[in-house]
């Protein structure tokens, strides 16, 4: 039992300095393996079979394009504001990559000289530390297009400032349900607490889940919201004078945003490491590894085993990939909205939704406490079966089409088709 | 334009039939891209590439140096310069065809009286110099690529 102790002393400094590296590594090893699955997946969805000539099955592509974007030349337009045209990139890189810090990958690994956490910081702020880092980028995209003295990377810099703000807010307040259950910040306690409740929080707060990840897209700057790059209006919007590895870095700090959400939409909704079972369950409770509570409040002792930190990574990786998948799919899938749409969707449709649904999800939590229902399976499902009544109510009320209208549904346009189309019927 | 009205249209059901469309595509294992250098491209029986000049049985070029090909082409790519040896027959001394000047209308390979110069289904014909683009009679007859058909008036689709 003596093993079972958090790790301290050197050691720490040690496994602290091994969990960065491997993390970081990882981190920008599937940042870079996802551009070439955002290739392949997009050819395979139009018929085709995308980059398969660098090395087998096209594995050294990311390689072959990272040499190449960094012997390319850097160009660096006459008219531009040089200091902060070159500090930009840097500025959406740094914190893209650092976001990682705070989720936890895997159950916590046990070693001869103590417990490990699978997680570089498990700071007390947890997720205001992600929203905190990745609301900084947006500086960086800003001052991009801002300092280019390009007129389309400008628009696309303002178009991000813009809808960065109107969709931090819907984002904010669909985790505002995720924080009241969990009753923490910290993403250790999100997993521990949808361990304890049985069920991944995917469906008690269904409705948040669906609003995060729209967010989420929205955040990410990917398709159907990519407004700020729009390469049919913008040219590539905030990077168009950018070129070689500063072009490289927008890209690797756009794939890393998709990953620091994907890893964070699974954390959230789908229960992060945590698999199926209580088998895996771990948390330090009163300097205690806890797999559980009993009936009478007495604690329940984990037993940590690599074979269950290996699996857990292993579920975690398949959450964070099923979501970085659905980016790509739905990326060559749905086509751009208008920006009015964009704004709209967010702030007439996103913003009221999440506050109105905090509320219920707020309400429903006190009513239950006040009940006495414990935190366990019947909580969960009785906050299933509210989250399903209300996210039937907003499908339904999305599905009309009174929420995502097109040009031709505006009234006045409405006359004019039929004005039109009426000859022809006449006419046979 | 048979449009349906904006009243019966959603954007949430239309959106996620199009991802079960892009998901069938996904995964579909039958793809559009030819594989090229690893399997040979279907080259129509027509494909006008390079040429070929036909020999006979003991290695003579087919050619009677009649002067009807240089005559016809239209962007003056063959040079030919016609010998005559003791028994009489007329015989090629120099053939050559720029292949960059070339359209490949294949008007020599109609014009031709003996079916001697021919357009070939062929086309990876790239060289490092651009003289290697003249190809001399050795050379021509050297090409072993099957023969372009020649477009039929009476059969337009080659049936």
């Amino acid at each position: 039992m003596e093993s079972l102790q958090p790790i301290s002393g050197p050691w720490l400094l040690i496994t602290m300095s091994l969990k960065v590296t491997i993390i970081f590594g990882l981190v920008v090893l599937v940042v870079a393996y996802s551009t070439l699955a955002e290739r392949r997946v997009s050819a395979w969805i139009q018929d085709r079979r995308g980059p398969n000539r660098v090395g087998p099955f096209g594995l050294l592509q990311p390689v072959a394009d990272g040499i190449k974007n960094l012997l390319k030349e850097e160009t660096l337009p006459s008219t531009a504001s040089r200091a902060f045209f070159i500090l930009a990139p840097i500025f959406v890189l740094v914190p893209s990559l650092v976001t990682f810090a705070v989720i936890p990958i895997a159950a916590p690994l046990p070693t001869p000289v103590g417990v490990v956490d699978m997680i570089i910081a498990d700071i007390p702020i947890g997720i205001l530390y992600v929203l905190a880092f990745s609301s900084l980028s947006v500086y960086g995209v800003v001052l991009g297009g801002w300092a280019s003295n390009n007129k389309y990377a400008f628009l696309g810099g303002l178009r991000a400032s813009a809808q960065m703000v109107s969709y931090e807010v819907a984002l904010g307040l669909s985790l505002i349900t995720v924080l009241m259950m969990s009753g923490n910040v910290t993403l250790t306690e999100v997993v521990w607490q949808q361990q304890q409740l049985g069920m991944w929080f995917v469906f008690p707060l269904s409705l948040a889940f669906i609003l995060f990840v729209v967010s989420a897209f929205a955040e990410t700057n990917r398709l159907p919201f990519d407004m700020p790059e729009a390469e049919s209006e913008l040219v590539t919007g905030y990077h168009t004078e950018y070129s070689a590895m500063k072009f490289s870095a927008f890209m690797i700090s756009e794939f890393g945003h998709m990953v620091t959400a994907s890893a964070l939409m699974a954390t959230l909704f789908l229960g992060g490491w945590d698999l199926p079972g209580t088998w895996d369950d771990a948390f330090w409770h009163e300097g205690q590894l806890i797999r559980g509570f009993t009936q009478d409040g007495g604690t329940v002792l984990a037993n940590p085993a690599w074979w269950k930190t290996v699996l857990t990574f292993g579920g975690f990786a398949i959450k964070t990939s099923f979501f970085m998948l659905l980016y790509i799919w739905i990326r060559w899938t749905l086509p751009r909205f208008r920006y009015d749409q964009v704004m709209a969707l967010g702030w007439k449709v996103m913003l009221p939704t999440a506050l109105v649904y905090a509320m219920l999800i707020g309400a429903t939590i006190l009513v239950l406490d006040e009940v006495g229902i414990r935190w366990g399976f019947s909580y969960g499902l009785a906050l299933t079966a509210i989250s399903g009544a209300a996210t039937a109510g907003f499908i339904f009320f999305l599905d009309r089409g009174r929420t995502i209208i097109g040009a031709a549904d505006q009234s006045r346009q409405k006359v004019l088709i039929t004005g039109i189309s009426q000859p022809a019927t006449a006419g046979d | 334009m048979n449009r349906p009205d904006p009243e019966d249209t959603s954007y949430l059901r239309a959106a996620l039939s199009g991802m079960a469309l892009t998901f069938r595509h996904l995964v579909n294992p039958s793809k559009v891209t030819q594989q090229y250098p690893e399997e040979p491209t279907d080259l129509s029986p027509r494909w006008r590439g390079t040429h070929r000049m036909e020999v006979h049985a003991d290695g003579r070029p087919k050619c009677v140096a009649c002067g009807l090909c240089p005559t016809v082409c239209p962007a003056n790519c063959i040079r030919l310069v016609g010998g005559e040896d003791d028994q009489g027959n007329r015989y090629p001394i120099v053939y050559e065809i720029d292949e960059f000047r070339c359209i490949f209308c294949g008007m020599c390979q109609e014009v031709c009286p003996v079916e001697a110069i021919h357009v070939g289904q062929h086309f990876e014909n790239a060289e490092y110099t651009r003289s290697r683009f003249v190809y001399d009679l050795d050379r021509l007859m050297e090409q072993d690529h099957p023969t372009t058909l020649l477009w039929d008036p009476s059969d337009p689709s080659s049936e």
